[in-house]
């Protein structure tokens, strides 16, 4: 039998913005199809449960207020991640690189005995040099000894997570907390101010914004930005362009876990006002910031919109978790499926497929 | 507790813990040396604890319990051939991806699974004759299970195939460059397939002895970061199985020997320290530009499209 209808597979050129979009849409649905599966086998309907994630993550005041708090550690780590992952640094380290500026915030709050106004300040400070310090480690191990990133970053997360664990069973311990696991809560001068009635702590919020508009600008305007992309596709042309690749790979890791470091701060004094148990600090905002980098195709200000989508996705597992009593866990399948679907996607970037019908 | 009986109980703990990280190690390996990069070790490890356990508690067979978590591991590690090799998407975000999915799926499976009691746990195995052999006796011969002597028997065989056969030659020749393999007739899709699918079966057994034998129990996240110890421990070991071997029991005897620090140190502090070894290795194997070039695969992690070089 002839086939009557024939197709034809070609490389593309540049995919233009709005196929990149089309195709992102079209792999974020492939995935929510796929995850549905999920839904049916613990017998809810798929589509009530995401009618029901959207009503509780979008459709009240108190869901979205809740979708954009959550949003805010993920911009912030996520704008980090677009730059350090345009270097083809692969920090996989950003939740160990919030944890630590989430120390050093509780760090100046609890012991510096600051002035009131200097107090939040200077946390940011330290927030921010805390988590560049943890990603700066495995930067000049890289281009120093060449030790593997990916490898460096991950295990740095997990010893973030036994310093936080440490300090707050250990030295830092609260004595007004007796039997848990918490440091003292923060004087009140360290609290971040929160719109009211909401857990939204506007400042991180607008430091978020801002930031992912300056690193735009740095990306796409500058020379530091140009150096930085072209160490990241052509590490040869780098070297005979004569980039240093120690600064241009200290640059992004001070911005990629400086910034992580801020979320870190936003968390401990805008939700908690205390240091706590690492896994009530971050809900994996590290490790799922790294799917809004690249769903935002590494362009810092997409970020805000990849954040916000992912805010929802977050807040759809309180949904699942309470109103359906679904395992929370199903949160992880999601974004494994979404990353999943989206890297599988780009081939459709790179080529055309275009079907020709026979007479 | 005498000098002696200290040693022969943290190396035969060495033993028993270096087992996992083994056979992930060489399986990663193979997939490595073929060209993949798989950093989804730690997500098929855990689909691998949790299929077996599931199992053996079901069937009161640990024995089946292992079958499935090779089955099952192997089976996951296709999603990332699929997308690594078919689609030429990027390795290491989809390695990580498969992490995310395997903890989330075990995660979401493995609720209420948790404190329950194995029926039959993996029989642990007593050479009489020679477990009377002055110290090395009782480390090894006394009380390890079968699992833990196949995974040191694959290893010269896995080495033997890896360097002395055809197939090995071809699995290198896939890894170091493709192109050239491919105009000798290789079909570099099927062998990069089948050795991400070796390492998947690997790391599924790997969790499987962790949940039916090395401590027969199901928690969520039980791995714990292995897979990830895994992948460093390939670099460590020049993705040579033998120095694979070396690796993961080195590994294993520092992580027991820090654990005997407890009247001293922490015990959050103690928990950093296999995460901190892991980084001070690569920083020991990565000095020196000779030994950085040494035993990596030429064309790690990159997609080979044939006429596109």
């Amino acid at each position: 039998m002839k086939r009557l209808v024939s197709f034809k597979v070609e490389r593309r050129p540049v995919a233009s913005g709005r196929v990149v979009f089309f195709v992102s849409l079209l792999a974020i649905f492939a995935a929510l199809m796929v995850a549905g599966i999920f839904f049916q086998i613990y017998g809810v309907s798929p589509i009530r449960a995401y009618q029901l994630i959207l009503r509780g993550s979008l459709g009240s005041r108190f869901g979205l207020t809740e979708t954009v708090r959550r949003a805010i550690p993920l911009l912030l780590c996520g704008v980090g991640l677009t730059v350090a992952f345009r270097a083809l640094f692969w920090n996989i380290g950003a939740e160990g690189q919030l944890l630590l500026g989430a120390v050093a915030a509780a760090g100046v709050a609890l012991f510096t005995g600051l002035p009131d106004q200097l107090l939040l300040p200077a946390m940011f400070i330290g927030g921010f040099i805390g988590g560049a310090a943890w990603g700066l480690i495995p930067a000049i191990l890289k281009v120093k000894l060449g030790v593997n990133d990916v490898i460096t970053t991950l295990m740095m997360n997990y010893i973030a997570i036994y310093i936080v664990e440490w300090l707050i069973h250990g030295p830092w311990k609260g004595p007004s907390m007796r039997g848990f696991a918490y440091t003292d809560t923060f004087p009140r001068a360290a609290w971040l101010p929160t719109i009211y009635g909401t857990r939204i702590h506007w400042p991180t919020l607008v430091l978020g914004l801002v930031l992912a508009a300056l690193m735009y600008i740095l990306v796409t305007r500058t020379r530091s930005g140009f150096e930085i992309r072209v160490i990241g596709e052509n590490p040869d042309a780098a070297r005979f362009a004569g980039i240093n690749p120690l600064k241009t790979t200290l640059l992004v890791m001070l911005i990629s876990g400086g910034f992580a470091g801020l979320a870190g701060v936003g968390e401990v004094a805008g939700i908690h006002q205390r240091l706590l148990g690492p896994s009530h600090i971050s809900m994996g905002y590290g490790y799922t910031a790294i799917i809004v980098a690249w769903l935002a195709r590494r362009n810092p200000l997409a970020v805000i919109v990849t954040s916000f989508l992912f805010g929802v996705i977050m807040t759809g597992g309180d949904v699942i978790r309470v109103s359906l009593g679904l395992p929370f866990q199903l949160i992880n399948v999601f974004n494994g499926l979404i990353l999943f679907f989206l890297i599988g996607s780009e081939i459709l970037l790179r080529y055309r497929i275009s079907f020709l019908l026979r007479r | 507790m005498g000098w002696e009986t200290w040693a022969i109980t943290t190396l035969s703990r060495s033993l028993a813990y270096g087992t996992p990280l083994l056979l992930g190690t060489l399986g990663e390996i193979y997939a490595e040396r073929s060209g993949v990069l798989n950093l989804g070790v730690e997500g098929m490890m855990i689909v691998g604890a949790y299929s077996a356990f599931s199992i053996a508690y079901i069937t009161g067979n640990p024995w089946l319990g292992i079958l499935m978590a090779a089955v099952i591991g192997g089976a996951f590690s296709l999603i990332h051939a699929f997308t690594s090799v078919t689609l030429k998407a990027n390795q290491v975000i989809s390695g990580l991806s498969l992490t995310m999915l395997g903890l989330g799926l075990s995660g979401v499976f493995g609720r209420g699974w948790e404190g329950k009691p194995l029926p039959a746990s993996l029989p642990k195995i007593t050479i009489s004759v020679l477990s009377k052999i002055t110290f090395l006796g009782p480390i090894l011969f006394e009380g390890q299970n079968l699992i833990v002597y196949l995974t040191i028997l694959l290893v010269p065989l896995l080495w033997y195939i890896l360097y002395r056969t055809r197939i090995g030659i071809t699995i290198r020749s896939v890894g170091e460059s493709p192109a050239t393999a491919d105009s000798l007739g290789i079909n570099v899709y099927r062998v990069r397939y089948l050795c991400v699918f070796l390492g998947g079966v690997l790391a599924g057994v790997a969790g499987g002895y962790l949940s039916v034998a090395y401590r027969p129990a199901w928690t969520e996240g039980m791995t714990a970061g292995m897979g990830w110890i895994v992948i460093a421990l390939t670099i460590f070991a020049f993705w040579n199985p033998a120095y694979g071997m070396l690796g993961a029991y080195l590994f294993a005897a520092l992580y027991h020997l820090a654990f005997r620090l407890q009247p001293w140190v922490s015990p959050e502090l103690l928990k950093a320290m296999p995460y901190t070894f892991a980084i001070l290795v690569l920083i020991f194997v990565s000095r020196g530009t000779l030994l950085k070039r040494m035993g990596a695969p030429a064309a790690l992690a990159l997609p080979y499209t044939r006429g596109e070089e």
